[in-house]
């Protein structure tokens, strides 16, 4: 543990990650505090001062309805991270229960579950959300599931590849050899040898559910209007470039600034915790 | 013989793993609340009506019967009519999937072409100022969706600096007739070498929008690849023997790192598929993006599952492609007994 | 001592840069070897014998957070004055190397003859394919391979561990270099095959009169093969000496200590050396030879 906080701390990008990830944090929670327009959040219509360039008023400009994109960008992460953390709060697990299995197991079951796994990743990811929110109503919590149903598979791959390693070495064999029940040995022997593995990948999922949720809003199929997100503001704004470029760029901007934090903090954990 | 062997099985997986595929998006696509023939025609619509279209989409059926049905028009290569534009899906997707395939196989292509040297580079200079440019921008590649990239290159190189066109796959005076749907083959097809040019001029933006977040990715990953490699004893007997540092990079180091890269690129070849969704939006390219986004908000159930079914397909016969480049360039793969 | 020695290593420290601080791993290693001569550097592992092979060669002090202090003197030229890329033109060429496990270190994705004919050109820049098959086919000879074109013609994981082992032998020599360092040759394959390599390679060295560097965890591999041995212990040089001195009489308790670890015959018991003993630390020993 400490020796991690010295080599997140002696890299100079990953202090630049955990500044860039602090603020995207900060805003989310504080937005309330911050926004200097919180009301525009939601559906307020104030023509007089819209398609407005940046000015010290509105620092980054405002919307074609006149809304302060800045007070917009800062709850575009609130829902953003919000929504990061349910799919990495649901998809973890159901992926780890399927490694897990698939791994020790092994014969049939493996082979059904693992089969289950390949078919839902040979349908490209952004395409598989994109089916599901094809058929069901584009609402927030049906993007959050759109989006889990695309990720277990990826923790359920990692954690059945380890698995399968750990079942042969000799602590699983002297586990074995004492008579500990399966279960015990799935989740208190190999488990804890995933831990590292599927915590880098979840610090660098992070960033990618908040780009893959964009992607689904910016083809109009994931959180809707009035809320504020980064995806649907980028896509409003393709409509008025070049004159009112800021509308695009600047939640553009903030997509990389959130997604990029949590690799460059990602990319230093994972030389960290799995060296090899 | 075992290179073949081997292809025929990965061709036998691919296909179950397809039949899977179809399994699991007909199901989705019938297990959603409401009346699937009631959503199609839309709230306007009489009860006749949606009684007809009930009996033509065959949902009064067991949902098992139902995807038999599905399964058997499929074999024949019928997927149904598309409630969106009214015409078989079949020819929807045969007119819309060149145009994507063609900007994917492009970014493809440039994935390979600049990822894999980026991602040596950094390894041979390991620590150094070229490998931490190249480090820092790959991941600033791979931290911006597709349509992001194509919103920046749009701005910077057709409107401030208008190099590039907009929109559009070749120039609006230029009449192609219509071949293969693969303008560039179309376009030599028929001796229109200006034509080429129009359509190459057009694919270049879109398609390195495409593979910004690809070509970053192959980087990282040869980079990572070639770094063990460079750990092996293959390697330091070659130090030992003093061959040159850009030799033992070039002959020894890079050829080994290639082939895993290859099978992850084959992978990243999803993330082409989808994202080409984001990029076509942007550029207004004529592809499957327009149509699928259009028939899903339609709530188009045939052409969403025929969207889907040829996407995955497209993958997964990228895939044996890559796995049979990776077996041939690997001899111990080449010259194994078993093939497995 | 008339003629220039073919290694001189005086007061050899390597310590390593961490994000602990620094670590000395050698301690002022002194060594030398005259022309012609076998010498077997015997210690644990982590004992900093490898570490200084690869100082000899020159690889080490690439290492980017390796620091390396003292004098390596190859044919009375200091390697500290020499530029990387000096350094790297005698390896392959004067100086070459033997690795543990040969299957790993001979590169599996060219033929053999492909890597022989790299190797040749360290010294025949404009060698044809050809002439080093030719070449190395008669070097093969000399390691007892009769088919020849078979073995040129394939990778190295379609061959047994002791071919390979024999092929790597063939490669290092082939050059004739004046200074052979064997890093654990054939602890990889099993006892007998790696006493039949051992032959051979003593056999071949003999013959051409190559200077060798035997590294080796184990006394009794380097008996029938070193003319002298040091005993490195830690990182500083316990004992040197005569081989049949330091078997007949061995002085200090680190040697006794690996002596009587080693097993008389094939599959004796594991040996079993204390991890420390505050004896190990003691002076260096030595036989009576000048220092």
């Amino acid at each position: 543990m400490r020796r991690t906080t010295y080599i997140l701390l002696s890299n100079p990008l990953s202090v630049l990650g955990l500044l860039l990830v602090g603020f995207v944090f900060f805003c989310a929670s504080f937005a309330d505090f911050i926004a200097p327009y919180p009301d525009h959040a939601g559906a307020v219509i104030n023509f007089a001062f819209a398609n407005r360039p940046p000015s010290p008023e509105y620092l980054l400009g405002t919307d074609v309805v006149g809304r302060d994109l800045l007070s917009r960008i800062i709850y575009a992460y609130r829902i953003a991270l919000g929504m990061a953390l349910v799919v990495l709060l649901i998809a973890p697990p159901i992926g780890i229960a399927f490694g897990l299995i698939a791994g020790y197991i092994g014969g049939w079951t493996d082979f059904v579950l693992m089969r289950i796994t390949d078919i839902f990743l040979s349908i490209p990811p952004l395409v598989l959300a994109l089916a599901i929110m094809g058929v069901m109503e584009p609402t927030l919590i049906n993007a959050m599931l759109a989006v889990t149903a695309m990720w277990w598979p990826w923790y359920a791959r990692l954690v059945y590849n380890i698995t399968r390693g750990e079942k042969v070495e000799g602590y699983v064999l002297a586990a074995e050899v004492i008579g500990a029940s399966k279960t015990h040995i799935m989740f208190r022997e190999i488990l804890p040898n995933c831990v590292p593995a599927v915590v880098t990948k979840m610090t660098l999922d992070f960033g990618y559910v908040i780009l893959i949720a964009s992607s689904l809003s910016f083809l109009g199929l994931g959180v809707q209007a009035p809320t504020p997100d980064l995806g649907s503001m980028v896509s409003e704004g393709t409509r008025y470039l070049p004159d009112s470029w800021w509308m695009t760029v600047f939640p553009g901007l903030a997509i990389v600034i959130a997604v990029f934090g949590f690799n460059l903090v990602g990319d230093v954990l994972r030389d960290v915790l799995e060296p090899d | 013989m075992s290179v073949f062997r081997r292809l025929l099985w990965r061709l036998g997986s691919s296909l179950i793993v397809l039949i899977g595929v179809s399994m699991l998006i007909f199901f989705i696509a019938r297990i959603i609340p409401g009346d699937p023939a009631r959503i199609a025609l839309g709230p306007r619509a009489t009860e006749e009506q949606v009684a007809q279209m009930r009996e033509t989409l065959n949902l009064n059926e067991p949902i098992i019967v139902q995807y038999g049905l599905f399964m058997s028009d499929l074999v024949r290569g019928d997927l149904g009519i598309s409630l969106y534009s009214n015409r078989p899906v079949m020819t929807d997707l045969a007119e819309y999937l060149p145009a994507t395939l063609e900007l994917v196989l492009l970014a493809g292509l440039m994935m390979v072409v600049l990822g894999l040297p980026l991602g040596a580079l950094s390894a041979r200079y390991r620590g150094l100022w070229p490998d931490n440019l190249v480090r820092v921008v790959t991941l600033l590649t791979v931290s911006a969706p597709a349509f992001v990239w194509a919103v920046g290159l749009v701005l910077v190189f057709a409107y401030f600096m208008p190099l590039f066109p907009i929109t559009g796959r070749i120039a609006d005076t230029m009449n192609i007739p219509r071949l293969t749907g693969f303008m560039l083959i179309d376009t030599l097809a028929a001796g229109r070498f200006d034509g080429f040019l129009s359509a190459v001029h057009h694919m270049v933006l879109p398609a390195f929008a495409l593979s910004l977040s690809g070509i970053g990715q192959s980087a990282r990953l040869t980079r990572a690849n070639m770094i063990a490699t460079y750990e092996q004893p293959a390697i330091e007997m070659a130090q030992a023997y003093g061959f040159s540092e850009g030799r033992i990079a070039r002959r020894y180091a890079f050829k080994p790192s290639l082939i895993p890269s290859l099978t992850i690129i084959g992978l990243d070849f999803a993330a082409l598929l989808g994202n080409a969704f984001l990029v076509e939006v942007i550029f207004a390219w004529p592809g499957l993006s327009r149509y699928g986004v259009g028939v899903i908000l339609q709530k188009d159930l045939n052409a969403i599952v025929g969207t889907v079914l040829i996407i995955s397909a497209t993958f997964l016969i990228a895939n044996i492609i890559v796995d049979f480049l990776v077996s041939v360039l690997n001899p111990r793969i080449r010259l194994s007994e078993d093939g497995s | 001592m008339t003629s220039t020695l073919t290694l001189d290593i005086k007061d050899l420290r390597l310590s390593f840069r961490n994000w602990a601080g620094k670590t000395e791993v050698l301690h002022g290693i002194d060594l030398t070897i005259a022309p012609g001569e076998r010498v077997a550097l015997v210690g644990e592992s982590g004992s900093g014998k490898s570490v200084t092979s690869r100082i000899v060669l020159g690889t080490m002090q690439d290492v980017r957070n390796a620091s390396v202090s003292g004098q390596v003197a190859f044919e009375g030229t200091e390697l500290s004055t020499l530029k990387p890329a000096e350094r790297r033109a005698l390896r392959g060429r004067d100086m070459s190397m033997i690795f543990q496990d040969p299957t790993s270190a001979l590169n599996p994705v060219f033929k053999i003859g492909e890597l022989f004919q790299e190797v040749l050109k360290r010294r025949h820049p404009n060698i044809s394919r050809d002439a080093a098959r030719q070449k190395a086919s008669v070097i093969l000879q000399d390691v007892s391979i009769d088919d020849a074109d078979r073995v040129l013609n394939s990778y190295s994981f379609q061959l047994s561990g002791g071919m390979n082992q024999r092929v790597m032998i063939a490669m290092a020599l082939i050059n004739e270099p004046r200074l052979l360092l064997a890093d654990e040759p054939g602890t990889a394959l099993d006892v007998t095959v790696q006493a039949q390599t051992l032959a051979l390679m003593r056999d071949l060295v003999d013959q051409k009169g190559t200077s060798v560097l035997f590294i080796s965890h184990n006394l009794g591999v380097v008996r029938e093969f070193a003319d002298r041995i040091y005993v490195i212990y830690r990182g500083n040089i316990v004992e040197r000496g005569p081989t049949a001195a330091i078997f007949d009489a061995p002085k200090h308790p680190y040697t006794r200590a690996l002596l009587s670890a080693m097993p008389r015959l094939t599959g004796g018991g594991i040996p079993e050396i204390e991890e420390r003993a505050p004896s190990f630390d003691d002076p260096m020993a030595t036989h009576g030879e000048d220092a």
